[in-house]
């Protein structure tokens, strides 16, 4: 790799030890890559690892080196969501001293090395740094360090910066030297797509599946979208970009996309449509037919399958403020329909503490919402569904994110709101 | 029977040990996390959606892999299960390593002096051929000796 004299120096260990083995991650990672240069990062970055889970002591020496050597990204950073919220989140006592003690014992040490090296601030975690009221947005074309798999996919996809998928700690470490290696997602070439995914269902299909689908057939690989247009239109609206979240978060968890092009309709596709297709790539055609198929083949891992699950989770990336604002109106229809007057299953909507400020300050709505008996956290639930004993419970979720690294089962926005409003 | 493949070596080095072979990416995160949560002395793959891996130990393994997949925790999962002492005694993938698995190996040699031995493309005859259980000869220059005593 070409280094200038500046990143060969720190290399060399002239800015002591710690930005010495920063630059070393950071250049070796790249090489691996076959990078041949660091390229200046212009935009914050946003860090993965949220949660202090006491074993994972080389986070946190590292941590601990970068704030004795006075070491810190160049631009305040975000962060994954909190692991625990007992306020807003149904947890036994048993449950919160496993969470507090056990599970997740370092979190407000950890916390204290985040804000120590630059973190945004106490409102800073959320999977969904990207959206407006959070305010971690990059525009088109910038170079970005992130990790967490589901902002990565919308940043590339949705708003066209540039970002490998990166691990977490190797995140800090670009933010840290403010370079990233110029490798993969970075270039244009490694944004060309070697699949065409051939939409023919005869609806839009559910995000959360069709970005299944397309992450277990493609992996890693850079799909080309046609046939989402039809349903979505050309347009970034709210709900496009609610759905093309959801959609990417499942290719990135049930996969690894990191990058995705809807044909007319995301900013790369509109510029230069089948241009971005490889020679050489392959076709996978989804029909109503494969969707299904796809669905059934989850694994059903509550220890009783036919369990009513006594716990939901809706959000998983976090919801924006808008999908937040439909669940409002979903609910209360299930509830009309079921003749009941509140939720049937206790049930957690999680969004980003922006969105949810800006959402309780829609006092009308927020007060609707509460009536119908649903509570409202920032948690990450999947932090949650991995305390032991919450993995016993039969959790229902819409998320095939949480779907696919927990116990949790996954439904469709249709069948989960049934069932939490007792349709079902 | 003994086969020889080449490959690029990541992380090089010398290394010996048995096969546990994925057909597909291996899920770092859910592969590890539960084990270690639980604070096992080994890790017993908790991988629901791979059925080659799922149940099997993982601690001290080879494994031959395409590649590794899902959440972007999985480099710091696989410093933190080296740095335990906890992990796989070595990555062999047939297909050019990811940026996850690449991060993990880097980390844990540059920060905790922990060497997974790491050699990536070794191409689908690899996969094909290795077998859980048989055993493989690392040498520092990425070649791999196979050789089939998974009946002993």
């Amino acid at each position: 790799m070409q280094l200038t004299d500046e990143e060969r120096s720190i290399l060399e260990g002239a800015k002591g030890p710690t930005l010495r083995k920063a630059m070393e991650s950071v250049v070796l990672y790249g090489e691996t890559f076959k990078a041949e240069r660091l390229v200046p990062m212009e935009h914050a970055v946003h860090l993965v690892t949220s949660f202090g889970i006491p074993m994972l002591t080389p986070v946190f020496s590292i941590m601990d080196e970068l704030i004795q050597g006075g070491i810190k990204p160049g631009k305040p950073f975000t962060v994954d969501p909190r692991p625990m919220d007992f306020k807003n989140v149904p947890c036994s006592l048993i449950e919160r001293l496993v969470f507090k003690k056990i599970m997740y014992g370092k979190q407000e040490e950890y916390e204290r090395q985040l804000l120590a090296t630059g973190l945004a601030g106490e409102d800073a975690f959320t999977c969904t740094c990207y959206l407006k009221e959070v305010g971690n947005t990059p525009k088109r074309g910038d170079i970005l360090a992130w990790a967490e798999s589901s902002a990565v996919v919308y940043a590339n996809s949705v708003l066209g910066a540039r970002s490998n998928r990166n691990s977490g700690v190797i995140e800090l470490l670009c933010g840290v030297v403010g370079k990233a290696p110029h490798f993969g997602l970075l270039t244009d070439e490694g944004r060309k797509a070697s699949w065409v995914i051939d939409l023919r269902t005869s609806k839009l299909p559910e995000a959360q599946i069709l970005g299944s689908a397309i992450g277990m057939k493609v992996i890693e690989d850079v799909p080309y979208i046609k046939g989402l247009s039809r349903f979505l239109g050309n347009d970034i609206t709210d709900d496009v970009s609610d759905y093309l979240k959801d959609m990417g978060a499942a290719s990135a968890s049930n996969g690894a996309v990191g990058l995705f092009h809807v044909d007319g309709l995301t900013p790369e596709a509109r510029d230069e449509g089948e241009k971005l297709i490889l020679p050489q790539s392959q076709t996978y055609v989804i029909d109503d037919a494969e969707i299904e198929r796809v669905k059934a083949g989850y694994p059903v891992m509550w220890k009783n399958p036919n369990a009513k699950p006594a716990l939901a989770f809706i959000g998983c990336p976090h919801l924006s403020l808008h999908q937040l604002i439909a669940w409002v109106s979903r609910l209360e229809s299930g509830l009309a329909a079921s003749g009941r007057k509140s939720l049937a299953v206790s049930t957690v909507f999680t969004a980003a503490p922006q969105v949810v400020k800006a959402f309780k300050a829609q006092a009308e709505l927020y007060e609707r919402f509460v009536r119908t008996g649903a509570r409202l956290s920032s948690i990450c639930p999947l932090m949650y569904m991995n305390n032991p004993l919450a993995s016993k419970k039969a959790v229902a979720t819409n998320s095939n994110k949480l779907r696919t690294y927990t116990t949790a089962r996954y439904y469709t926005d249709e069948e989960i709101t049934a069932i939490v409003t007792g349709g079902k | 029977m003994e086969r020889i493949f080449k490959g690029r070596p990541v992380m090089p080095g010398n290394a010996s040990g048995k096969a546990v072979k994925s057909r597909q990416g291996m899920n770092t995160l859910a592969s590890f996390q539960k084990s270690v949560l639980a604070k096992k002395k080994t890790v017993i793959c908790s991988d629901q959606n791979n059925p080659d891996l799922y149940g099997k130990e993982l601690t001290g393994k080879v494994i031959c892999l395409p590649k590794t997949i899902g959440s972007t925790t999985g480099g710091m999962i696989l410093q933190t299960v080296a740095e335990m002492g906890l992990g796989p005694l070595a990555l062999l993938f047939s297909e050019p390593i990811d940026s996850l698995a690449a991060a993990g190996v880097i980390l844990a040699a540059v920060w905790n002096e922990r060497k997974v031995v790491t050699v990536d493309g070794l191409g689908e005859e690899f996969l094909s051929f290795v077998q859980d259980g048989m055993s493989i000869d690392i040498s520092e220059d990425g070649t791999i000796r196979i050789s089939d005593t998974s009946h002993l």
